[in-house]
């Protein structure tokens, strides 16, 4: 071994032993450090702001004072800055590496759109200051929701709603009031099930009956089923395009043409619309409703788990039946909000108002400086690059994953597998936690429904091919360790924070909030 | 296009691979005549990152920002100071850019967050439990009103005059297509609030009372009566929180006996934004856990026994009963969900009350102060940081004109109340910590000069 004069040694011996890295005295493990919650570190007497002197008054508190401990921990500034800054290390994130979570298109979210929504003319104005006080804020709205109009060659856009399924309520809200203003009950909404759970969920909270459509062999909508069941009491068919399998339906003008004909409405699920972006319009198909998921396709970060946006188009049939408020350019280039007291032109008989104030601004500012960073070649681009590496991906992997839909034709934004062919007792949640200990993200797993052990891959169009190369490489090793039943892969994953967790045990004594153990 | 780092090369060689001859080829499941040729025409092509934040100033300057003007506006959305702190915790990349925590060995970040959230959302609104957000207050307050026929099978809301109406307008919205009666009628220019009238109302269809605090003219009222009232009848007390920075100075509506609290946490850690993301609080008693809206962060343990935090009791949600789920919500609010835990941490319980105590010693000077210019009354006996004054003429004529010249005044009740022209004078004011005794003095002689 080589020492310095002080018989420090330079270089360390040769490791053999990392199986048998001791224990820790305080569980740390290097950069990898325990956190305790905030009841078990701070103090109620400790803050880290400071306050002027409150001038003496009287109270007028209506003899309500609150004098109970509320049980709300401090921590100065320095304690919380660490606090937050150890638990973000046990996360992991876009801006680790790929996160290739199909159907929710976590590509990468520009550093551009978080300065821009920062700038005190969008981030500190309040949403009843009179509209002479914010007309480049209701401008960024109106400019948005033109683009959203051209891309998707739709009539009108609800900007309001607040996430995809806020949307879908928007777009079926639309439906019934277009139905009832016809004078036309109709009680039933078609849903393929390989779905996601929120159009169902969608359509019953707004008082819809929800029956499935089938799905053909190759993973698409079965046109002969789906026109057999349409008739009189059919509201709406809820259609995702591209479907989460990863494929386009082909027949989509077909199905479009023939729910018209049987009087009802087309709803089309927007959460893939990053694989047509640019290349196809929803309109041209005859789509009558569509959200867009503005924190997918459109960058906005989903911030685990939120905040989101889904603004929906309209066709012309449904565009008068949009929630309020909206904007509308005047002839002298203003722009007005259309609220309850003035509602305008555009939308005279809108179904009324699902949400307080204007909309997801702050969702707006990132999205609006996405496109038009991108313009209209750059989305066209990111369409057909989100395309090219989930091709790419089920190429390079369909010779050792099954692939259900791998003969139907090339997939679209994302690849989709399946746990078949894995070693008895093998299952697609094995893959995903050996991928944590690969350093990636896992897919989607056991989505859609329709296939046993769905892997669904998306690796949107910001990762390199070096990314990608070596994704696949890490997913084929851990697909020939669970064809081979490599016992060693159930108990992954072993290198990141937590070991697996017991979600049966959170269910059945459910936990939800700290109670101090000195209290019970 | 600098979000994009394929190269042509890369897209030669990929292609190649797959066997495609052109990008067309995995396009072909695109009936011919729905796949545009070229780029969508009239739109611009790709602009540098110079260009566009350019651009993005010139609009963003076309707004008066808070911070430029005498503020005094409230109505459901609160301009506190929000610590630098804050925005830079919830900048960090592993919070920013990670999705919903479906893998909870890789997001305990995220989960360990969301369970202190919950806990100090929790003793915050004097509840048992609190869910991981809901998009925001009013969407959290519908969900309320479909929990409250959930468990009752009752469906009859009355809503309080108090409430905010854009609230009233979403549950109205809702209704017309649940068929849920709501009993609604605005308010009336009182001091008192109407909570007798609600307990007057109360009879065996009702599922539910909805009653903000403070309310939307700025009134605090004991719910005790209400919430005694309501549950004798075998309904539910449903209390909508708007500013809880009021709850470090006034008792927690859970305290009084409210079954479900529901409120806006905008006020705490979340910017105004124009009115979004904010972020809805949903809470309740424990009894009713499993009938509740959203997302629930549970404790357990991992395989080598430390403790660790998840998703639970997923079988209420829409991913797993789909038609069946106890509502549809899936994205959240997430990020404002931590930016509130953060500023909720800093301040602790000290400092909230420090904060409530602030607030609301200033908004009794500036009451004090406003009810002395001529031809202003002040209507409340009680309230927090936020009060309704009673002008000489249409407060919203007055808004604009003091708009005009630089200074942010409050909300009209025209603007709120549009189809009640008879409190159509009413203004309300909020006053927090972000207000000096300068603004305080600018806004009333503009009163005086306006009101002359
Ligand atoms: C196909 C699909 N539809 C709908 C949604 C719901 O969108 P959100 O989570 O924004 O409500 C999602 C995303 O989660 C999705 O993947």
């Amino acid at each position: 071994m080589t020492m310095l004069k002080e018989g420090r040694p330079t270089a360390p011996a040769p490791v053999e032993d990392a199986h048998m890295a001791p224990a820790t005295a305080t569980g740390n493990r290097a950069l990898m450090l325990e956190e305790k919650l905030i009841f078990e570190i701070g103090s109620t007497e400790t803050t880290g702001v400071d306050f002027a002197q409150a001038p003496l008054t009287g109270s007028r508190l209506g003899n309500l004072a609150r004098t109970d401990v509320i049980g709300l921990p401090g921590l100065s500034e320095q304690e919380t800055v660490r606090h937050y800054t150890r638990l973000s290390r046990q996360n992991y994130a876009i801006d680790l590496g790929l996160f290739p979570l199909g159907s929710c298109t976590m590509k990468h979210n520009p550093r551009l759109n978080e300065k821009v929504a920062r700038m005190p003319g969008f981030a500190d104005i309040h949403p009843l200051q009179p509209q002479s006080t914010v007309q480049g804020a209701l401008g960024v709205i109106n400019e948005l929701a033109f683009w959203l109009i051209e891309l998707t060659g739709m009539h009108g856009v609800a900007m309001t709603p607040k996430a995809g399924a806020h949307g879908e309520l928007c777009g079926l809200l639309c439906i019934r009031a277009a139905l009832e203003a016809r004078g036309d009950a109709r009680s039933v909404v078609l849903v393929p099930e390989s779905a996601h759970g929120t159009n169902p969920a969608t359509a019953a909270f707004c008082g819809y009956k929800v029956e499935d459509i089938p799905a053909t062999p190759e993973g698409r909508v079965d046109l002969e089923a789906l026109k057999a069941r349409l008739g009189p009491d059919v509201a709406a068919v809820m259609i995702t395009n591209p479907n989460t399998c990863g494929l386009f339906e082909r027949d989509m003008k077909t199905i479009s043409d023939a729910v018209h004909a049987a009087g009802a409405f087309v709803y089309c699920d927007g959460a893939n619309f990053n694989a047509i972006v640019g290349r196809v319009r929803p309109g041209d198909l005859g789509v009558d409703a569509m959200h867009i998921n503005l924190h997918k396709t459109f960058s906005t970060p989903h911030g685990g788990g939120g905040p989101g946006s889904g603004p929906v188009v309209l066709s012309e049939a449904l565009a008068p039946f949009g929630p309020l408020p909206y904007t509308a350019r005047m002839a002298d280039g203003t722009i007005h909000l259309i609220e309850e007291e003035n509602v305008g032109e555009e939308m005279p008989r809108s179904f009324g108002r699902m949400s307080a104030f204007h909309g997801q601004m702050g969702m707006f500012t990132r999205a609006l400086a996405y496109i038009l960073s991108h313009g209209a070649d750059g989305l066209r681009q990111v369409a057909e690059d989100a395309v090219l590496n989930a091709n790419y991906i089920l190429r390079s992997l369909d010779d050792v994953l099954d692939a259900p839909f791998g003969q139907s034709g090339p997939c679209m934004h994302e690849a989709l597998f399946s746990d078949k062919g894995l070693a008895e007792g093998f299952t697609t949640l094995d893959i995903a936690k050996g991928l944590i200990d690969e350093g990636f993200h896992p897919m989607t797993m056991y989505f859609p429904l329709v296939v046993h052990g769905a892997m669904l891959v998306e690796p949107t169009e910001t990762e390199s091919k070096a990314a990608l190369d070596q994704f696949i490489l890490a997913l084929r090793s851990l697909a020939e360790r669970a064809k081979a039943g490599d016992d060693a892969l159930k108990g992954a994953p072993y290198h990141a924070p937590r070991r697996r967790l017991d979600e049966t045990l959170a269910a059945r004594k459910p936990v939800l909030t700290w109670t101090d153990p000195g209290m019970v | 296009m600098r979000y994009l780092p394929l190269t042509d090369t890369d897209r030669r060689d990929m292609l190649s691979f797959i066997g495609a001859s052109s990008i067309d080829d995995l396009f072909v499941d695109v009936p011919a005549q729905a796949r545009l040729p070229g780029t969508i025409p009239g739109l611009p092509d790709h602009a540098s990152e110079m260009a566009v934040e350019r651009h993005m100033a010139r609009l963003a300057k076309r707004n008066l920002s808070a911070g430029e003007a005498p503020f005094f506006l409230g109505a459901g959305a609160y301009r506190h100071h929000i610590p630098a702190s804050v925005d830079h915790l919830i900048q960090r990349g592993e919070f920013l850019t990670a999705y919903t925590p479906y893998q909870p060995e890789i997001a305990q970040g995220t989960l360990q967050v969301l369970f202190e959230f919950q806990t100090q959302v929790a003793r915050l609104l004097g509840c048992d439990v609190a869910n991981a957000s809901m998009y925001d207050g009013s969407t959290a307050c519908w969900e309320a009103i479909v929990m409250a026929r959930r468990v009752t099978k009752r469906g009859k809301a009355l809503l309080s005059s108090g409430l905010h109406p854009h609230y009233v307008s979403v549950a109205q919205t809702m209704a017309k297509f649940t068929g849920d009666a709501l009993a609604y009628r605005a308010p009336t220019l009182d001091a008192a609030t109407d909570i007798d009238a609600l307990i007057g109302a109360i009879d065996k269809d009702t599922s539910c009372v909805v009653v903000q605090y403070p309310d939307i003219l700025g009134r605090v009222a004991d719910l005790t009566p209400l919430a005694e009232a309501a549950q004798a009848a075998g309904a539910l007390l449903v209390a909508v929180v708007t500013e809880p920075v009021a709850l470090g100075a006034i008792r927690a509506p859970g305290s009084m006996g409210a079954d479900i609290v529901v409120g806006e946490g905008q006020s705490i850690g979340v910017g105004l934004q124009f009115g979004g993301p904010y972020l809805g609080l949903f809470a309740c008693k424990q009894k009713y856990v499993r009938q509740m809206p959203g997302r629930l962060c549970g404790e357990t343990v991992d395989a080598s026994g430390k403790r660790g935090f998840v998703l639970t009791l997923s079988t209420r949600e829409q991913h797993i009963r789909r038609e069946k789920a106890t509502s549809n919500i899936c994205t959240n609010s997430g990020l404002c969900a931590l930016a509130f835990s953060v500023h909720m941490t800093l301040l602790g319980e000290k400092g909230l009350r420090d904060l409530a105590g602030l607030n609301h010693a200033l908004a009794c000077q500036a009451a004090d102060r406003l009810a002395q210019v001529p031809g202003v009354t002040l209507l409340n006996d009680s309230f927090f940081n936020e009060f309704t004054l009673i002008l000489s003429k249409d407060a919203r004529d007055v808004v604009r004109t003091l708009a005009d010249k630089g200074v942010l005044a409050g909300v009209s009740l025209g603007r709120l109340f549009p189809a009640a022209p008879e409190i159509g004078n009413g203004l309300v004011v909020a006053v927090t910590e972000t207000v000096t005794p300068e603004d305080i003095e600018t806004l009333a002689k503009a009163l005086e000069e306006e009101l002359a």
